[in-house]
């Protein structure tokens, strides 16, 4: 069977279809796989083919329809632009196995399924720190930063005893490994679209329900018993690994490339809570770094005019 | 030999039983780019119970992953996988199995009675804190197992030792046993210093850690 992005919206309600449009969002202009190593990666591109492209890397529990508001913002102003979903998220395909390595060899196929030629890359909260990585691996690759919300933070463990902490990290290790036991069975719950919009909120507190839904016509399925996340069930928030922050943020300030640093002001769940004046010290002396007041860390979805105009304010007009 | 297969989430496993027997079972987990053997290793003969052995993913007759991804923790998934099959098993890795062993000892307290980590490929894996940046690629030209990706990707696995030693401590305070975790390996990975700091246990050999867990209840 020939791979398709089409949705199929015929045995769709009349509200349903209706929540598959939002003020100021576009749907992509093209849309195509990119395989690699056997897998299939879902591209999105906004605006014209033979402008100067822009790569948007999504975050962790997004895909790339998260950015159907920004993107056209950006294309209209004169760039190419592509996102892709990462493997397990969105139209990508599941993968057998999940790593940051892994996500960072995905980008570079997106990338070469473009051009060689150094690109503008702008990425948000994981999106930002896969690009983070693929820079330092592969600085020709790229001429400008953008980071969204997405710069590692030096974060104190919690005040436990250590016999304590021996004990969280007991029960998130068997809660872990009992997840992975029951993961090849595993669906996820079907519901009504409004109630995936209703549980996505949870994660997305000051996202409007209205958005939510919109993102459900686009990360979910209509199947015969409900909607559904496409995302690969074996996915799960949190998690653990011997990697850490500061390794990332030690390695910042060797950023060779322009640095335009947003973050958010207001706590909330997925958010990481990076404090700007701690991180000034490790960034390269030419970042730009812009707290947003009064948004969260979907910044880019809040107030995606002001994020689009401080983004080609520092990239400047597409070449 | 038997060969069961397992499901761990996506990728299928393959349990080697190399002797059946009543008891509790010893479960030998491979080195990296290795697979499980054909037949019980002799050092092993003397284990009272049975004997299986684990192939990783994209090891030996497991299936292969489409793109990579590989983590020692994935891995533990793998063992984990193969204890969910056995029932509360003593654990003997080499290499990349025994750090896996060792995380498995910590993870899964109840069910690992005795980890015992020896020496074989993989033990030290991409060493305590990350190298350069680099994007991870498989020989273009390999093709079955072992998977390149995993050769490549897990040879830069980072294994900081406070990372290892929490997962001893586990083991230490989750276990019941006096001695969860013995270390047989000649190489010492920075990893595998922090474990020794924090045994009572001095290295021993293979032979004698079979006997110090056959005799464990």
């Amino acid at each position: 069977m020939k791979p398709s992005l089409e949705i199929d919206r015929s045995d769709w309600t009349d509200e349903e279809r209706a929540a598959a449009a939002f003020p100021g969002a576009r749907r992509p202009d093209r849309r195509r796989f990119v395989e690699t190593h056997g897998l299939r990666l879902a591209v999105s591109e906004w605006g014209d083919e033979r402008a100067e492209p822009l790569l948007l890397a999504h975050g962790g529990f997004d895909f790339a329809g998260t950015y159907d508001g920004l993107a056209p913002r950006l294309a209209d102003a004169g760039y190419r632009v592509l996102s892709w979903d990462q493997r397990g998220h969105g139209d990508s395909d599941h993968a057998d196995l999940y790593s940051w390595d892994a996500d960072v060899r995905d980008v570079l196929a997106v990338l070469d399924s473009v051009t060689q030629a150094p690109m503008a890359v702008i990425g948000h909260s994981k999106g930002g720190a896969i690009l983070t990585h693929l820079i330092q691996a592969m600085p020709h690759r790229v001429r400008a930063f953008v980071n969204i919300d997405g710069i590692p933070t030096h974060r104190p463990p919690p005040d436990v005893a250590d016999h304590d902490r021996t004990r969280l990290l007991a029960r998130e290790l068997s809660g872990w490994l009992d997840a992975r036991r029951s993961a090849a069975t595993r669906v996820r719950k079907p519901g009504t679209l409004p109630e995936l919009a209703q549980r996505r909120q949870r994660m997305n507190p000051r996202l409007s329900l209205d958005w939510l839904r919109y993102l459900a016509t686009i990360g979910g399925r209509k199947d015969a018993d409900g909607w559904r996340w496409k995302i690969d069930p074996v996915l799960r928030p949190g998690g653990f690994g011997p990697h850490r922050a500061t390794w990332d943020l030690r390695r910042f300030a060797s950023l060779p490339v322009p640095l335009l640093g947003i973050l958010a002001t207001e706590p909330e769940p997925m958010g990481w809570g990076t404090d700007p004046a701690e991180l000034e010290p490790y960034l390269p002396e030419s970042a730009h770094l812009v707290s947003v007041e009064g948004a969260g860390h979907f910044v880019h979805i809040e107030q995606p005019d002001r994020v689009a105009g401080m983004i080609l304010e520092f990239l400047g007009t597409a070449a | 030999m038997r060969t069961s297969r397992l499901r761990h989430s996506h990728v299928e496993l393959a349990l080697h039983r190399l002797r059946s027997g009543e008891g509790r079972p010893l479960l030998l987990l491979h080195g990296l780019g290795e697979r499980s053997p054909a037949a019980v290793p002799s050092e092993a003969a003397p284990w009272p119970g049975p004997v299986f052995a684990l192939d990783f993913t994209g090891h030996g007759e497991s299936s292969m992953p489409r793109g990579g991804g590989y983590t020692c923790e994935q891995l533990m998934g793998d063992a984990d996988t193969a204890l969910a099959a056995l029932g509360p098993a003593t654990v003997m890795g080499r290499g990349l199995g025994a750090y896996v062993a060792l995380l498995l000892a910590g993870a899964r307290p109840a069910d690992v009675r005795g980890a015992i980590l020896r020496d074989g490929l993989g033990l030290a894996g991409g060493g305590p804190a990350p190298l350069t940046p680099q994007v991870v690629f498989a020989n273009p030209a390999s093709h079955g197992a072992p998977d390149g990706h995993a050769l490549a990707e897990l040879a830069r696995d980072v294994r900081p030792p406070d990372y290892a030693t929490a997962f001893l401590r586990q083991a230490h305070e989750l276990s019941g046993l006096d001695h969860p975790v013995v270390v047989c390996a000649r190489e010492r990975p920075d990893w595998l210093v922090a474990v020794l700091q924090e045994l009572d246990t001095e290295p021993m050999t293979a032979e004698a850690a079979i006997a110090l867990y056959a005799a464990v209840c």
